[in-house]
């Protein structure tokens, strides 16, 4: 059951990813975005980390793509125009530099995890079957890593205010 | 699953790659950037399981910064369409040699 389950999502999200890059219409395109991050969410559940499942879905299929379509609709650029794919040229390129990328990623499978530093199989599992999905993400987040998460949010006030100050519309 | 799960994840990784340079829309080109910060999400998520919680806290930051990218970049297409009247970055060539 887990693998069927584990094998769907992965092959509707590569689907729905090929989908995403080869359709001309942006919105087309936004929405089979959003058919891939739903299918890693799914794969995240399967992978022990219910809580990220949820985080995914709600910023990234619903706050992030929201601000594309919001933007695709602002410009109404939804139709779809002429083809903006490159040329023959361009494409075989693109093509081939996407091969040599994938086939870089696959001579990774030479790389061994560090023998110490591993965990045995299902601990993960167990540590949020005790504390909870939420509270063992959020040990780590509030104690490790208090710092950056603080950082974080100066970061988010300068996405904050720098997107404010590029969209605005001047008065002159 | 950790093996099947990179896998997936260096798929969706090329496949972002490919959209990048196989498109011309600015806002779609956008979106396999997004693509690609998905696929590394999901390497972290996998190799969680084997190296201990500190990939799902990293997934968070990403997140964060995909949010904080996605603003920022989509008010800069924003204003490129003020001054240009289009997203196709053929059309946008002012720095081409």
């Amino acid at each position: 059951m887990y693998g069927i389950v584990f094998g769907a999502a992965s092959i509707i999200a590569i689907v729905s990813a090929i989908l995403c890059v080869t359709r001309r219409s942006p919105v087309a395109s936004a929405l089979w975005l959003v058919s891939v991050m739903f299918q890693l969410a799914v794969l995240y559940v399967l992978l022990d980390a219910q809580f990220l499942a949820a985080v995914q879905v709600l910023v990234y299929a619903g706050a992030i793509m929201v601000l594309f379509l919001f933007v695709i609709m602002l410009l109404n650029i939804g139709r779809p125009g002429p083809s903006d794919m490159k040329g023959a040229l361009g494409r075989v390129a693109g093509i081939v530099v996407g091969l040599i990328v994938l086939a870089e990623l696959i001579g990774l499978r030479q790389v061994r995890l560090p023998r110490g530093g591993s965990l045995p199989d299902g601990t993960i599992a167990r540590m949020v079957e005790q504390q909870g999905p939420l509270h063992a993400v959020a040990t780590p987040l509030f104690q490790q890593y208090l710092i950056p998460f603080e950082i974080t949010s100066v970061m988010l006030l300068a996405a904050l205010v720098g997107g404010v100050v590029l969209a605005k519309r001047r008065i002159d | 699953m950790l093996g099947p799960s990179l896998a997936v994840s260096a798929i969706l990784f090329t496949i972002g790659v490919t959209g990048v340079l196989l498109r011309r829309n600015a806002i779609v080109l956008f979106m396999c950037v997004e693509l690609m910060l998905n696929a590394v999400n999901l390497t972290f998520v996998a190799l969680a399981r084997n190296l201990g919680l500190d990939g799902q806290v990293f997934v968070f930051f990403v997140m964060t910064v995909a949010a904080a990218e996605a603003a920022v970049g989509l008010a800069i297409i924003i204003s490129l369409y003020r001054h240009r009247d289009t997203v196709n970055l053929e059309h946008i060539n002012l720095l081409r040699g």
